[in-house]
């Protein structure tokens, strides 16, 4: 039986979906304004990080109110409490991506270290992961929510290679420190983004069928878990 | 100044509504300084509360605080009790002194419908029970009495349930369609405020939810105060919560606000369910 008040979930679930739309596309042109090294669009990405910030606190706030209000069970009440935890994780998404175009402004005045592959490689890792992840909540499709969490460790792969690369660099050649370290950071930052991917794909699982699938592997490890 | 001694009761409470039903905040009814006692007993202590046309406000408060006592005063239902008296206070309807001399009970009543805690449909048919009201009213053309029929159990949203059976006996309906059909017997005849003691505590979940459903809807038409002992009914239902203890008034304020962040430990206490 539908109720009154249904149509205040539909708007929860809309903004929780705009908020990923928007993380995605702060990704997708703090990496494009790095890698054309324009410093324009990294001003852009910079300046449309509030948008996330309100849908935040707008998600946070009817969470609670909805709680307070139409006392949600079950599925209805993963949705909300899913929803403030993965809302948290797309706007750390968006503050990595603001982290990336504030580095990419800097890096702009310099020569680029080396052409940027790898970096873009993981942007786009993470970017799909992001996608996927999104996908889960709107299809409810558990399979694709366990790839997201197994793909977490290409990104993963891809940071400590950058790590090692840049090091060397920054060993046989001192002057390429700052530049090196800017990019550090930023593979650090993709790596980040990969993370919140991951926990919005366990938080779909949790939503969608009641399993906590977080940190099964290092549970597994200390016998937790069978 | 208010004048309504002077003027005759069926007049004052044919008034036309001058509030817009989008704007909600316009108050209807003025409650100042009230004191209510059975007898020597004092049921109601100092009550000043004003409630807004248009909305749904809800009384809550544990057994015996006076909620109850408070929703018949408004429609002076109290008034068929031996002993009971109104010592100090008022109670307005759109500035009119409802305990004024000259204000007909069985007039306000009409102003001011009432669905009780358990279903009391006649006992007589669907049709019937509807049209009761009016055909004591004096109205008696056929064609009027069907359009009331059909647009009151459109309202009460039991329609398309009874339009098959309009003549059969309301007391075979479920419990959730009889409490709906006496919903629908009090808007025949277009009350402007519906008071509710209690309407869902005999009904099971989805009946209640299609009485909360009705009240959503009804709420564009009328104002509407409920008494109920379910939190969330009053948290899923109501605009403005009225929280009672012991004959007074506690708290009052919009439901958000009551349910959300309430300012006295009391009402927190009560809404939380840890007392009460």
């Amino acid at each position: 039986m539908k109720r009154f008040f249904d149509s205040e979930l539909e708007t929860f679930r809309s903004d929780l979906l705009r908020m990923g739309e928007v993380s995605i596309r702060q990704v997708r042109e703090a990496i494009k304004a790095l890698v054309e090294g324009d410093i324009g669009l990294a001003d852009q990405v910079i300046a449309a990080d509030d948008e996330l910030d309100e849908l935040e606190k707008r998600i946070d706030t009817e969470a609670i109110r909805y709680m307070n209000l139409r006392a949600p069970i079950a599925t209805e009440l993963r949705l909300v409490i899913v929803g403030m935890k993965a809302s948290h994780d797309l706007e750390r998404v968006g503050d990595e991506a603001t982290s990336i175009a504030k580095r990419a402004i800097r890096l702009a005045a310099e020569p680029p270290l080396k052409p940027y592959v790898d970096i873009p490689r993981m942007a786009a890792i993470a970017i799909e992961m992001l996608r996927d992840a999104l996908e889960c909540f709107v299809h409810a499709d558990k399979e694709k929510a366990i790839a997201v969490v197994k793909r977490d460790k290409e990104v993963d792969a891809i940071n400590k290679q950058l790590y090692r690369e840049l090091s060397s660099y920054m060993v046989e050649t001192p002057s390429t420190t700052t530049r090196a370290l800017e990019l550090m950071f930023i593979s650090k930052s993709l790596e980040r983004i990969a993370d919140h991917a991951t926990n919005i794909a366990e938080e779909m699982v949790f939503l969608y069928e009641a399993q906590d699938i977080r940190h099964e592997e290092s549970l597994k490890k200390f016998g937790k878990v069978d | 100044m208010d004048t309504p001694a002077a003027t005759p009761a069926s007049r004052t409470f044919n008034v036309p509504a001058t509030a817009s039903a989008a704007d909600g905040a316009q108050t209807l009814i003025e409650i100042d300084s009230f004191d209510f006692y059975y007898g020597a007993k004092q049921a109601l202590f100092d009550i000043n509360l004003r409630l807004a046309d248009k909305r749904v406000t809800a009384f809550i408060g544990p057994s015996g605080c006076g909620k109850s006592t408070l929703l018949r005063c408004l429609n002076r239902m109290n008034d068929l009790i031996d002993g009971t008296s109104v010592k100090r206070g008022n109670v307005k309807i759109r500035g009119i002194d409802i305990y004024g001399r000259d204000v007909d009970s069985i007039e306000l009543r009409k102003r001011v419908g009432m669905v009780f805690q358990k279903s009391n449909p006649f006992p007589k048919s669907i049709y019937e029970n509807i049209t009761y009201g009016l055909r004591i009213q004096g109205v008696k053309s056929k064609a009027r009495l069907d359009e009331v029929v059909e647009k009151s159990l459109r309202g009460a949203a039991l329609w398309d349930e009874v339009k098959d059976r309009l003549h059969e006996s309301g007391l075979g309906l479920s419990g959730g369609q009889q409490q709906r059909l006496c919903i629908a017997r009090t808007i025949a005849v277009e009350p402007e405020v519906i008071l509710m003691d209690e309407p869902c505590s005999a009904l099971d979940p989805i009946a209640t939810a299609k009485v909360e459903e009705l009240i959503h809807e009804l709420k564009k038409q009328f104002t509407i105060i409920i008494v109920t002992h379910s939190m969330q009914q009053a948290a899923r239902c109501s605009d403005q919560t009225a929280f009672f203890y012991m004959g007074k008034l506690v708290e009052f304020g919009e439901t958000r606000d009551i349910f959300m962040n309430p300012k006295n430990p009391q009402t927190e206490a009560y809404v939380s369910g840890r007392f009460g």
